[in-house]
């Protein structure tokens, strides 16, 4: 943990009530998320047992597996999940936006919105995962056929787990880490992964505190478990009474009381979370959002164009990543990685300051500014203004290190010296192409500058990576083609 | 049988060296720390370029690249060296001592050089291009995936790497590809061995470095299955100062240091921030004292001063290096502060450690990693003073290794927490309350 983060904890429990850690929005947030809180039949991997999902808190919609040992109702159950997700995703696909076009001259468009789906916690990014691994591969013909939608729910939740790896992307968000991003409670990271009791620090009800609501959250029987998991004493002394007399129902009347009565009991145990779920959505909306956070969404929206446009063409997703694309998909959250920590930190002061404490960034007020000094080193003079900037900061930055402007990236500079509580920096670009530079792009006597090494490191252009037919022979040489076949679907284990 | 260390390492380099010839398609050779790891790629590379064979050597990082060519344009100078170097590479004086080297930044202005070196990013760039055979130095530091990228640039490669040393590792935390063998967070080496199971794999035997005291201790915590042995005898090396102790603290942890080889000056047990300024300061005043009191080392080259430039001082953290140059400030001038990952293929003639689980509350991943707690304790030609507070092996108690085990991912030799302990129980008989 940061010292920064671990003040803010130990602000958030000497005043009984989460600290912000984040002055604006670090994730994009969907005029219509699409909110599923997903449970699961306990003791099985992936057996769907319920599921609130909606675009509007006034209108849940309860999916429910009467009898979730029962594989046809669970298939029946993905194809009404499906209903929901896919008409989420069609509705998206409406609206388009004319690119420029690319440099080979195609045409490129972008849908006006992108499908947000925001699960509770951590566990609901990774039962949906699964769901979408056990649907992905099923086939609409042969021995056991089901609906169309469920290979496509597959295929989508698939990709939607995916791009939740990708650091930046707000396709698919966990309440519980999206709420953590911008407040620090006073409990522990696991503590944190309850909804109830992280909203009850941030938000305490009227007249409580944060400690005393978040105490209110351990009962299961007041606060739910916010799932996929549920509560032991639930399953075994209501829901399995439930489900048995779904079994035992002898005729249609008996049926339908029986479903009525299982709605009724998996209801009770979805609704306090669907209400937390769009309070914490309310609270987020209230942040005002980050400067780069709409350029983070235009890539989540390309990524979605992308797959909805080869949707119809593509295979369902590799069970697993070969040599080639593991590689390539590593590089690429890397990458991803860096510029939301540097984009994340030239949004917010706040977070800002982690990398000022730790030495990658200085803040301070310009004493000294040359801002027509010319190199004339080379062939060619070159503009390169210096600065001399006066900072309490801990510098950690070496001489001939790269840094960015936090106020404006596109300034960039080197460090000459670092000494007793001054910088040197020579700036190297971001100031036209002239030798004089732009009026306004170089900082003067008296501004206050923040500079950091963040986001400096990328390296240019797209990395070489072999063709996955070329994989070398030190990673096992090129993998076979594939080839659908009717064993897709089963585990390796099963 | 007496053990005759340069005959049992020379037949070692031998094998290696006729195995390149027999046709394999890789060799893979651990080296142990100090064992003539850079000896053997030196050598491997003239034995290729003399049999007429195009050579390209991979390293890791533009300092090693420097130091390879050093050596090499050193030892061969007949051989036509050239280094591919990214835009803005301004050689360093070791490269610039040899006019002989041709630096370009593409490889076709290199096609007349029979031995072509570069570091594995700058390899990764290229887009084509193929040599009959390539060295891959600190093969156990560069990821797979680097790997990847470009092995289509060689036909056969010889891999030479130090299996204790720091594990590579990565800015995101991904666990959809453990278990794959073509994990790309893995070692280059773990993958290539993992699909070619049939390559030989050599192990140097000796360690020049480490003295007698320390060849033991390192191979016994760190190569349980895979030991090795100090090159030279007990007697071999000595560490005297000029000037005696005053009999505090400090002056007993070196005089124990410079008898045994180690000493472990101990602080009152506390936990503390990353930066505890009371071990720091412990830290920095012995590295001082060190200098003070005058070390002189004697050995099998010869006798010399244990000067700054002798000296290195460890920590685990970036931080804690900034806190230690700090309080070394000019009385500590010369001597090499950093951290574990940076010392890496470096040797002193006696190094201070700050111990990584100093001080601290918990025992993670990080400071369990038995690579850090390896790299700290063995660059040293003569002694390592290790400072820590009390308690650190109840902390290990408490936090057993509980990472999460996935199915067909090979258990890592050896485990962090148990070479932790080992070298905290040798650390114990050479122990200096503060």
């Amino acid at each position: 943990m940061s010292a920064l983060g671990a003040l803010a904890r130990l602000e958030a429990v000497a005043a009984g009530r989460a600290v912000p850690v984040a002055t604006v929005r670090h994730c994009h947030l969907s005029e219509r998320p699409l909110v599923i809180v997903p449970l699961r039949l306990a003791g099985e991997a992936v057996a769907p047992l319920a599921a609130m999902v909606g675009t509007d808190p006034e209108r849940p919609r309860l999916l429910f597996v009467p009898q979730p040992r029962n594989r046809d109702l669970r298939f029946r159950f993905a194809a009404e999940l499906a209903e929901v997700v896919l008409g989420r995703i069609e509705e998206c696909r409406t609206a388009v936006e004319e690119l420029p076009p690319a440099k080979d001259g195609t045409e490129r468009v972008r849908y006006g919105e992108a499908p947000q789906i925001i699960v509770p916690n951590q566990a609901g990014v990774g039962f949906l995962r699964m769901l979408g691994r056990s649907t992905r591969f099923r086939r609409t013909d042969g021995p056991y056929p089901v609906d169309p939608a469920v290979p496509m729910l597959g295929r989508w939740l698939t990709w939607f787990a995916d791009r939740y790896e990708r650091p930046g992307a707000a396709l698919l968000l966990a309440m519980t880490e999206t709420l953590r991003l911008h407040w620090a409670s006073g409990q522990s990271s696991l503590e944190d992964g309850n909804l109830a009791a992280l909203l009850g620090w941030i938000d305490p009800p009227e007249g409580l505190t944060g400690p005393q609501a978040a105490a209110l959250a351990e009962d299961p029987v007041a606060s739910p478990p916010a799932g996929p998991a549920t509560d032991p004493s639930f399953d075994n002394e209501v829901l399995a009474p439930a489900i048995a007399g779904y079994d035992e129902a002898a005729d249609e009347t008996g049926l339908s009381h029986a479903k009525e009565r299982l709605r009724t009991v998996l209801s009770s145990q979805l609704v306090p979370t669907w209400e937390l779920m769009w309070r914490a959505i309310g609270l987020l909306r209230a942040l005002p959002e980050g400067a780069n956070v709409a350029a983070r969404h235009d890539r989540d929206r390309d990524s979605f164009t992308w797959y909805a446009e080869t949707f119809e063409e593509g295979f369902p997703q590799a069970r697993r990543d070969d040599a080639v694309n593991a590689a390539r998909r590593l590089h690429d959250l890397e990458r991803a990685q860096e510029s939301y920590d540097a984009q994340r930190a030239f949004d917010d002061p706040l977070v800002m300051a982690e990398y000022r404490l730790t030495g990658e960034a200085f803040g301070g007020v310009v004493t000294e500014c040359l801002p027509t000094r010319l190199d004339e080193t080379g062939k060619k003079p070159k503009l390169r203004p210096w600065l001399r900037v006066r900072t309490g900061d801990p510098v950690r930055l070496e001489p001939g290190r790269a840094v960015c402007s936090a106020a404006r990236p596109g300034l960039k500079g080197r460090i000459v010296e670092v000494a007793a509580g001054e910088v040197l920096v020579e700036l190297t670009g971001g100031m036209g192409r002239k030798l004089t530079p732009e009026p306004g792009s170089v900082p003067e006597v008296g501004d206050r500058v923040c500079f950091t090494s963040l986001g400096t490191d990328s390296a240019r252009g797209r990395p070489n990576f072999p063709e996955r037919e070329q994989t070398p022979w030190t990673h096992g040489g090129p993998p076979a083609e594939y080839v659908p076949t009717d064993e897709d679907a089963q585990e390796a284990w099963s | 049988m007496t053990f005759d260390p340069g005959a049992e390492a020379g037949r070692v380099v031998d094998a290696v060296l006729a195995d390149l010839a027999a046709g394999h398609r890789g060799v893979v050779v651990d080296s142990p720390p100090g064992a003539g790891k850079s000896t053997l790629v030196v050598r491997a590379a003239a034995h290729l370029a003399g049999a007429g064979e195009r050579l390209m050597i991979v390293a890791q990082t533009n300092e090693q690249v420097d130091d390879l060519i050093d050596r090499i344009a050193t030892g061969h100078p007949e051989l036509a060296l050239g280094r591919l170097s990214a835009a803005g590479y301004a050689p360093s004086a070791r490269v610039a001592a040899h006019p002989a080297v041709r630096i370009a930044q593409k490889a076709a202005d290199l096609d007349e050089h029979s031995v072509v070196i570069a570091t594995a990013a700058k390899w990764a760039t290229l887009a084509e291009g193929s040599w009959p055979w390539a060295i891959v130095d600190e093969a156990y530091q560069m990821r797979s995936d680097m790997l990847l990228r470009l092995a289509g640039r060689f036909e056969r490669a010889l891999f030479v790497g130090d299996p204790g040393q720091l594990d590579p590792f990565s800015t995101v935390e991904v666990e959809r590809w453990a278990g794959l063998s073509w994990d790309p967070l893995r070692s280059a080496v773990s993958v290539l061995l993992a699909h070619n199971p049939e390559l030989p794999v050599h192990r140097l035997p000796v360690s020049w470095r480490l003295p007698a005291s320390a060849a033991p201790v390192v191979s016994e915590a760190f190569y349980p299955f895979t030991g090795f042995r100090a090159g030279t005898a007990p007697g071999d090396r000595r560490l005297e100062f000029s000037a005696r102790g005053m009999g505090t603290p400090h002056d007993r942890a070196l005089d124990e240091a410079a008898a045994t080889g180690w000493a472990l000056l101990e602080l009152p047990a506390r936990h503390t921030v990353r930066t505890d300024s009371e071990a720091v300061r412990a830290t920095a005043a012995l590295a001082v004292r060190l200098l003070q009191r005058g070390g002189v080392a004697h050995s099998e080259r010869g006798t010399a001063p244990v000067d700054a430039a002798r000296i290195a001082v460890g920590a685990a953290h970036r931080d804690q290096v900034t806190a230690l140059r700090a309080a070394l400030g000019p009385a500590g001038a010369g001597v090499t502060v950093d951290t574990a990952n940076r010392l890496q293929g470096r040797e002193y003639d006696v190094t201070v450690v700050l111990h990584p689980l100093s001080g601290r509350r918990d025992a993670t991943a990080f400071h369990l990693e038995s690579g850090r707690l390896c790299v700290l304790a063995s660059r040293h030609r003569h002694a390592c003073v290790v400072v820590a507070r009390a308690g650190i092996p109840e902390l290990l108690d408490a936090h057993p290794s509980a990472e999460p085990v996935h199915l067909n991912v090979p258990v890592r030799f050896p485990d962090g927490w148990e070479a932790n302990q080992a070298i905290l129980a040798h650390l114990a008989e050479h122990r200096v309350r503060a």
